[in-house]
């Protein structure tokens, strides 16, 4: 996936003003780059340049650490993000079957997002909920106990939501 | 005076800078240092407000806020509570109380109605205005929304008969559910803090290590070290600086506990840290909470700067000379760093890898200082251990492993959820008289106990009392005590790829053994569950799985073996189907399988013919559907969809 000009110039200035909220201590590479992906919900490697000029290291550190750590991605996600629980309590109730549902649905593999940008499709490791497994985060929503089915029907009123809300901010202009 | 924790008048002198040393106690018997009965009785009356007495005129709704609860629905109830409270006049008289999880999330969103002790289950907007016009105005109990036993279909009119609480004994998550963890009124309600102001003001360090001691705490992180030891190792560490650090990590796949304390309690570990601090002395505290939980790292935000604002945490705490100040680090999400040496070095921005021990963290841990590391559920038992005295904790579970264990029960069971037991309990009783035996009359198979790390139980081992040395004796081992219980259709070997799959992909890769091992177990386990398994695969796995064991540098790889010989020690026929039969006994490995449609069963409603993503279904409405083997991609849509259990694996 390229980045544009814009996304990068984008980049570039967040993580540069991202950075300068905490003191430049090797301890707060973690945090910074955590606070940077919450802005722009990726750390491409202009601003993993950035955040590595601002601590003084080599930008081959900061790229070690964000490629060590699941949380941070390197590429845009969706606008959605989904991310299915591959916990233990969700696999023996089935989360690989929920998981092929969003894959299949959304014509996307774990670990990619879809061509339009509208989906991103993850897995994670137990979200602590695993009394109500199988459970899938839809951004930040926990969805308990999740079957196919609802799969569909979960996308189906997401995407009836957006369109409404798209045409109805086009009403107003 | 607005709240239990402010000045009663401007007598009260209290302040983070001009502290006083009966802060504590003086909220619940003060006014200490002057004699003035309407101060007292204002004391009495917040008191009294937050703990009602049976038969009081007041009402307490307790709403369930937890990540569980939450996620069906309890933050809508909230709102539609308070407008029904105003139309029927009870607002003053009836008084919302936000809680953590009671570990019952499965039945949420769990509604309690104090001092009645009535629980109500599974409760929606739509019940609201019937709790409140019945229960709260007539006292009349809703019926429907009471909790029934599976088994028997018996109501439960309070939540201490409801089985599932009441065989348990309920010691570190005694607030949780019970208290708004918001509120540091609560806390201190509930004898917070108490503990701690006696270590400062009764105790020298010494001898808050001896209470430790005494009490046999051993840490519930998974390896049971004895925390009374370590806190006299690191006590006894020369530095001029020593950290105190809380894992609260909480990496296995299916263990929850940490998360409902922080979410529900967490002021008691803030005081278990802070009198580890003063034990061992060290004036800085690190809480590394793992990023997939925001809600707890929030309420810890809330508890910290609570507890720095009343002057608990700070600077010459309660004018006792002790400082202590606490940092959140966020994880991000790699299980590693719940091994303590990864952890520390995931705190100082790296990459977390393992170290090599010695040098333990105890004398050369953060920033090589000597560091003080323990579990969320460790710190949580402090406060009582110093409340109560060592001795009192110490007469609670078995020899050598005392006080109790908190379990996350999930899997094939009946009532799922957080399981508090006192140490030496036999899992038989927690799967089938708290757990309520397993769902759907299933046949029940085995337990897996510490996940990733751990091994797995058959029923002949049910007996045995649980501790950490008998876990250990039958090749599992107590981990962080995710209890995952399987059935008849739970295949073993797919068990052990599951796990494999998670400690491969978890690997750091700094040692050879972990980081290649784990990928040769994975693909023999891979070939196995799609067939394609040979006989001397099985040998393969034992001797591959010793030699990890042994040789890999972090408790991650040195324990990654233990599902895969413990499957293999109670489960070996299984392993044989699959490679000699080509047949998986339990109907789970997709590559083994086909799936039919029964035609006797099948009432031709369709469901499944909608749900197939491949089109493989075919058949005329109402009456019985056919799968097309050739299309099926085994996906397994049309089978949890199908309300007449018509479709079969074979
Ligand atoms: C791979 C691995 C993962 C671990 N994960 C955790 C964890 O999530 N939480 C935890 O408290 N301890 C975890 N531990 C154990 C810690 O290394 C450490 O022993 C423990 O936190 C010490 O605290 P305690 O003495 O209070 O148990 C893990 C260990 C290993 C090897
Ligand atoms: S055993 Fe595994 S996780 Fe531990 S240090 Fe070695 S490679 Fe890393
Ligand atoms: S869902 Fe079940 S009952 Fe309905 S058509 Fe399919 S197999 Fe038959
Ligand atoms: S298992 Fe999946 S692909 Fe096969 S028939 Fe059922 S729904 Fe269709
Ligand atoms: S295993 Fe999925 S939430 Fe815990
Ligand atoms: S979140 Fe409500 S009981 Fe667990």
């Amino acid at each position: 996936m390229k980045l544009t000009e814009e996304e990068k110039q984008i980049a570039v200035e967040t993580s540069r003003k991202v950075s300068e909220l905490f003191d430049p201590g090797k301890g707060n590479l973690i945090p910074i780059l955590q606070r940077v992906q919450g802005e722009l919900g990726y750390v491409p490697p202009e601003a993993m340049e950035v955040v590595a000029g601002y601590l003084d290291l080599p930008p081959v550190e900061v790229y070690g650490v964000v490629t060590f750590y699941n949380q941070f991605r390197t590429t845009p996600p969706g606008k959605h993000q989904v991310k299915v629980c591959m916990g233990t309590a969700c696999h023996v109730k089935g989360g690989h079957i929920i998981l092929d549902s969003w894959e299949r649905r959304l014509g996307i593999k774990v670990g990619e997002t879809t061509e339009d940008r509208e989906y991103s499709l993850e897995r994670v490791a137990c979200v602590g909920c695993c009394t109500l497994a199988p459970v899938t985060l839809y951004d930040e929503e926990v969805i308990p106990k999740i079957t196919p089915t609802k799969v569909d029907g979960l996308l189906f009123s997401h995407q009836l939501a957006d369109k409404q809300q798209k045409e109805g901010n086009a009403g107003e202009k | 005076m607005e709240n239990l924790i402010d000045k009663c008048c401007d007598k009260c002198t209290h302040a983070p800078a001009t502290p006083c040393k009966d802060y504590i106690k003086c909220r619940k018997e003060g006014p200490i240092c002057h004699q003035d009965e309407t101060c007292k009785q204002k004391r009495q009356d917040f008191l009294a407000a937050i703990n009602l007495s049976e038969g009081s005129a007041n009402l307490q709704v307790l709403i369930c806020a937890g990540t569980g609860c939450a996620s069906s629905g309890s933050g809508k109830l909230v709102k539609k509570l308070e407008d029904e409270l105003a139309a029927n006049g009870l607002a003053d008289q009836v008084q919302i109380k936000i809680t953590g999880c009671h570990g019952f999330c499965e039945q949420g969103p769990l509604m309690i109605v104090e001092p009645r002790k009535t629980f109500y289950t599974r409760v929606e907007e739509e019940d609201v205005a019937e709790i409140v016009s019945s229960d709260l105005v007539k006292g009349e109990v809703v019926e429907r929304l009471l909790f029934k036993d599976p088994n028997t279909g018996e109501a439960a009119k309070t939540y201490e008969t409801v089985p599932f609480y009441a065989r348990q004994k309920r010691l570190v998550l005694h607030n949780c559910g019970h208290i708004n963890p918001e509120a540091l009124s609560d806390y201190i309600v509930k004898d917070g803090y108490a503990g701690f102001s006696r270590a400062l003001f009764e105790l020298t360090p010494d001898q808050v290590v001896d209470e430790v001691k005494t009490s046999g705490l051993r840490g519930r992180g998974g390896g049971g070290f004895p925390t009374g030891m370590k806190w006299g190792f690191v006590r006894q560490a020369q530095g001029d600086k020593k950290y105190v650090v809380c894992n609260a990590d909480e990496g296995d796949p299916g263990a929850f506990m940490d998360r409902s304390v922080l979410e529900g309690d967490p002021h008691a570990v803030l005081e278990g840290m802070m009198t580890c601090g003063y034990a061992v002395g060290a004036d800085e505290g690190y809480i590394y909470v793992r990023a997939e939980y925001p809600l707890a790292i929030q309420r810890l935000k809330i508890a910290i700067a609570q507890a720095e604002e009343c002057g608990i945490i700070g600077d010459n705490i309660m004018n006792s000379g002790f400082n202590f100040h606490l940092k959140i680090k966020a994880g991000a999400g790699a299980f590693v760093c719940g091994e303590e040496t990864a952890l520390l070095t995931s705190i100082e921005g790296n990459r977390g890898m393992p170290r090599v021990r010695p040098p333990f963290p105890a004398n050369s841990g953060l920033w090589a200082k000597p560091t003080c590391l323990n579990n969320v559920e460790t710190f949580a038992n402090v406060p009582q251990i110093l409340r109560n005295g060592g001795s009192w904790y110490a007469s609670m579970g078995t020899e050598k492993s005392k006080g109790t264990k908190i379990f996350a029960l999930t899997g094939k069971v009946n009532n799922t959820g957080l399981v508090e037991v006192p140490m030496g309990i036999s899992m038989r009783e927690i799967i089938f008289d708290i757990g309520g035996g397993i769902q759907g009359g299933k046949k029940f198979k085995a337990v897996q106990i510490g996940g990733p790390s751990g091994g797995c139980l058959p029923d002949e081992l049910l007996d045995r009392p649980v501790d950490y040395d008998s876990l250990i004796s039958v090749g599992a081992m107590m981990g962080s005590g995710g209890l995952v219980v399987m059935d008849e259709t739970t295949c073993m070997v797919d068990v052990a790829r599951f796990f494999l799959t998670f400690t491969q992909s978890e690997s750091c890769g700094k040692c050879t053994p972990c980081r290649e091992g784990t990928t040769r177990m994975l693909e023999i386990l891979t070939r196995i569950c799609n067939g394609e398994g040979k006989m001397e695969d099985i040998d393969t796995l034992e001797r591959l799985g010793r030699v990890v064991k042994n040789t890999a540098l972090c408790g991650l790889g040195q324990t990654c073996p233990n599902p895969i010989l413990s499957t293999l020690r109670y489960f070996k026929d299984e392993y044989i189907a699959h490679i000699q039969d080509k047949h998986c006994p339990a109907g789970n490995c997709a590559a083994l399988l086909t799936f039919r449609i029964d035609p006797e069963k099948c009432k031709g409603c369709g469901k499944c013919l909608k749900s197939c993503p491949a089109g493989a279904i075919t058949g005329e409405k109402k009456m019985p559907h056919v799968i097309d083997v050739a299309k099926c991609i085994k996906c397994g849509s049309c089978l949890m969809g199908c309300k007449f259990e018509a479709i079969q694996k074979v």
